[in-house]
C-alpha cells in the first residue's frame, strides 16, 4: 500500500509555544487517520502545514509523494480541505459557492456546473442551493463546506474538526457521507476531539497532545494498550459515591478515576475483581445502579495517556 | 461519486489562468457587493450629507475668489469620497481573512495573485460607481463642468485613479490588522484629517502657514486642484502631474507591501 500522507519531525513554534513539537505520522492510501487530541494540541497546525497554508520551522511533509514545501501547487490540485470554521461565502448561494471553487480548480465549465449540482444533491442541499448561505443552519454550512472540499474529487481529504458544533443528527449524516467517500477510495486525515468520531471513522488513530504524537494504532490496539477491561461502578447517590471511592481504593487494584455521569472507573478489571468489588460494596452498604465490566473506550485510553479528558466538557455535544 | 481519480484537470499555469482566476474572484466580490446594497448606499449617503452641509450650510460663509462655491466644493467632495470609499478594500480583505475565505483560496490551485487582483478590480468598479453617483448629486445641486466633456471625463478618471491608489493602502492595512473592526478604524481615522487639511473645502490661502505647508505636502491637495482645474478650466498640467506622480508612487509602494503581506499570511 502506498503512503498518501507523510509527516516527519514537524516543528512549529509561535513565540514560546511549541504548537508542533516533532510530530510524525503517516497515512496509507485509502485509509483514514484520526488525529485525536484536545484543543490546542497541534492538530490544526499539522493540517495547515499539510494543506500548504503554513510553513513549519523544521521537518518535512508530503502528500501523494509531493513535498508540500517545494511543490505546493501540485499538492493543492490533489487535496480537499474542510476547515474548522466553515470557509464558505455567506453572501453567495450554495450553488455559487461550489461553482466558484470549481472555477478556481480550473475544471472545464461543463464539469463545474455538473459537479456543483451533483454535490448539492448528495449533501441534501438541492432545495437550498439558490439560497444565500447566510440563511443556512450550522449543519447545512458544514455540509456545504465539505462539498466545497470535494469539488475536484480530491485523492486526499483533510477534515479539521468536521463535526465540531454540529447537532448529533447532522453529525451522523456527515459520518455517512464520509463512509461513502472511503468506499470510493479516498484517503482522509481527520482531526477531532471526539473519541466516538475517531472510533467510528478512523482506521488508525494518532493521539496528539502538546504538539507531540503520544500514541498511535488502531482503536483496538489503543484500547488493549491500557490493559484488559474497565470496572465501572455507578453509585446511586453522592454520599454513596464517597464511600464507594474509598471501598474501591481499598481493593488496591489501581487508581480510581472519574468517568462520565458520576461513574467510577477501575482499570484492569476482571471477573475476580468484579466479585471482590461487589462483596466489598455490599458490606459497606453502598447502593449502586450500575456495576459492570466493559472494554475500555478511547476515553479511557486518552485519560490514561494524558491524565486529562479529551473532550471539552462544557460543549456537551454527544 | 464514481472513480475518484479519473478527472483530468487543466494545468493552472500561465497568464491566461491569472486572468481567469482574477475574473472569478472579481465576479464573486461584485456579487457580494450587490447582495449588500446597504454598504454601497451608505458609502454615498455620507458624502451626500457633506455636499448638502457645505453647499447650503457652510458654503455661504466660504468665499472663493473667481468661482461659485459649488464648483469649488464638488471636486473636493469627489476626492474625499473616493478616499473614504477606499477603506472598503481593507475591510473586505480583513473580513475574508477572519472568515477563512482566504484560507480556502490559498488551499486551491489558483493563481496566487488573483485574490488581490480581483479585489482591486472590483474596488475600481465600485469606485467608478460611487464617483458617478456623486457627479449626479453635484449636477443636481448646481455643479457645471465648465471645461467641457473630455476634461470632465479626465476629472472622473483622475478621481477614480486616486481612489484606486488609496485602496492599496487600505488593502495593506486590512491584511495587517487582526480584525474587521480594526481594519475599519485603522483605515478611516487618518483619512479625516488628511482630506480636511487640504484644498478640498476651503482655499488654502485662508489657512495658517503651517497648515498650508502640510496640505501642500499631501496627495490630496494636488489631486483636488487637478480635478478642480479639469472641472472649471485653468492650469491643469502641474497639479495633475503632481497628483499622477502620487498615484503611481502610492500604488507601487502599497501594492508591493500588500502583496508581500498576503504572501506571508499563515
Amino acid at each position: 500500500m502506498q503512503t498518501a500522507v507523510e509527516v516527519t519531525d514537524l516543528v512549529k513554534t509561535y513565540g514560546e509555544t511549541r504548537a508542533l513539537d516533532g510530530v510524525s505520522f503517516a497515512v496509507p492510501e485509502g485509509t483514514v487517520l484520526g488525529l485525536l487530541g484536545p484543543n490546542g494540541a497541534g492538530k490544526t497546525t499539522a493540517v495547515r502545514v499539510l494543506t500548504t497554508l503554513l510553513r513549519p520551522d523544521s521537518g518535512s511533509a508530503s502528500v501523494l509523494g509531493l513535498d508540500v514545501l517545494h511543490r505546493p501547487e501540485e499538492v493543492r490540485r490533489s487535496i480537499g480541505l474542510a476547515g474548522q470554521y466553515a470557509a464558505v461565502d455567506d453572501k453567495l448561494t450554495g450553488r455559487e459557492n461550489l461553482r466558484l471553487v470549481g472555477r478556481l480548480y480550473h475544471l472545464p465549465k461543463r464539469e463545474v456546473l455538473a459537479r456543483a449540482d451533483a454535490l448539492l444533491e448528495r449533501f441534501d442541499l438541492a432545495d437550498a442551493a439558490d439560497r444565500v448561505v447566510q440563511t443556512y443552519s450550522g449543519g447545512m454550512r458544514r455540509r456545504l463546506d465539505l462539498a466545497a472540499a470535494l469539488v475536484n474529487r480530491p485523492r486526499v481529504l483533510f477534515l479539521d474538526e468536521p463535526t465540531t458544533g454540529l447537532d448529533p443528527r447532522s453529525r451522523l449524516g456527515l459520518w455517512e457521507v464520509l463512509e461513502d467517500l472511503l468506499r470510493d477510495g479516498a484517503t482522509i486525515l481527520l482531526t477531532t476531539q471526539y473519541l466516538e468520531e475517531a472510533d467510528r471513522l478512523a482506521d488508525r488513530i494518532a493521539v496528539i497532545d502538546h504538539g507531540k504524537v503520544i500514541a498511535e494504532g488502531t482503536a483496538d490496539e489503543l484500547k488493549d494498550s491500557i490493559g484488559g477491561s474497565v470496572l465501572v461502578v455507578r453509585p446511586t447517590s453522592a454520599a454513596d459515591a464517597t464511600t464507594a471511592r474509598d471501598v474501591l481504593a481499598a481493593l488496591k487494584a489501581g487508581a480510581v478515576t472519574d468517568g462520565t455521569g458520576g461513574e467510577l472507573h477501575l482499570q484492569g478489571g476482571s471477573l475476580a475483581l468484579l466479585t471482590k468489588a461487589a462483596r466489598a460494596l455490599t458490606k459497606a452498604e453502598v447502593d449502586v445502579t450500575d456495576l459492570a465490566l466493559r472494554r475500555p473506550t478511547l476515553d479511557d485510553v486518552f485519560l490514561s495517556l494524558t491524565g486529562h479528558a479529551a473532550e471539552p466538557t462544557e460543549e456537551g455535544a454527544a | 461519486m464514481t472513480a475518484v481519480h479519473e478527472l483530468d484537470q487543466i494545468a493552472p499555469e500561465g497568464p491566461m489562468w491569472v486572468l481567469r482566476d482574477t475574473l472569478a474572484v472579481t465576479g464573486r466580490n461584485l456579487r457580494r457587493l450587490l447582495r449588500e446594497p446597504e454598504v454601497l448606499f451608505f458609502s454615498t449617503v455620507q458624502p451626500i450629507i457633506f455636499v448638502l452641509l457645505f453647499r447650503y450650510v457652510f458654503g455661504g460663509a466660504i468665499h472663493v475668489p473667481g468661482l461659485r462655491y459649488v464648483d469649488f466644493l464638488m471636486p473636493g467632495i469627489f476626492v474625499q469620497t473616493t478616499a473614504f470609499a477606499s477603506t472598503g478594500s481593507g475591510v473586505a480583505l480583513a473580513d475574508d481573512l477572519s472568515k477563512g475565505i482566504v484560507d480556502r483560496f490559498r488551499s486551491l490551485p489558483m493563481a496566487r495573485s488573483a485574490v488581490l487582483a480581483g479585489r482591486s478590480v472590483s474596488d475600481l468598479l465600485r469606485m467608478v460607481f460611487v464617483v458617478l453617483v456623486m457627479v449626479a448629486v453635484g449636477l443636481a445641486v448646481g455643479l457645471r463642468f465648465h471645461a467641457g466633456f473630455f476634461a470632465a471625463v479626465a476629472a472622473v478618471a483622475l478621481v477614480v485613479a486616486f481612489g484606486f491608489a488609496f485602496s492599496w493602502i487600505s488593502a495593506w492595512i486590512g491584511l495587517s490588522v487582526k480584525s474587521v473592526e480594526a481594519a475599519n478604524l485603522a483605515g478611516f481615522v487618518w483619512l479625516f484629517p488628511l482630506t480636511f487639511a487640504s484644498s478640498a473645502f476651503a482655499p488654502l490661502e485662508t489657512m495658517p502657514g503651517w497648515l498650508q505647508a502640510f496640505a501642500r505636502a499631501t496627495p490630496v491637495t494636488p489631486t483636488v486642484d487637478g480635478v478642480r482645474a479639469l472641472v472649471n478650466g485653468g492650469a491643469t498640467l502641474r497639479p495633475v502631474l503632481t497628483s499622477l506622480a502620487w498615484i503611481v508612487g502610492i500604488t507601487a509602494v502599497f501594492s508591493t507591501l500588500a502583496i508581500r503581506r498576503y504572501r506571508r499570511i499563515s
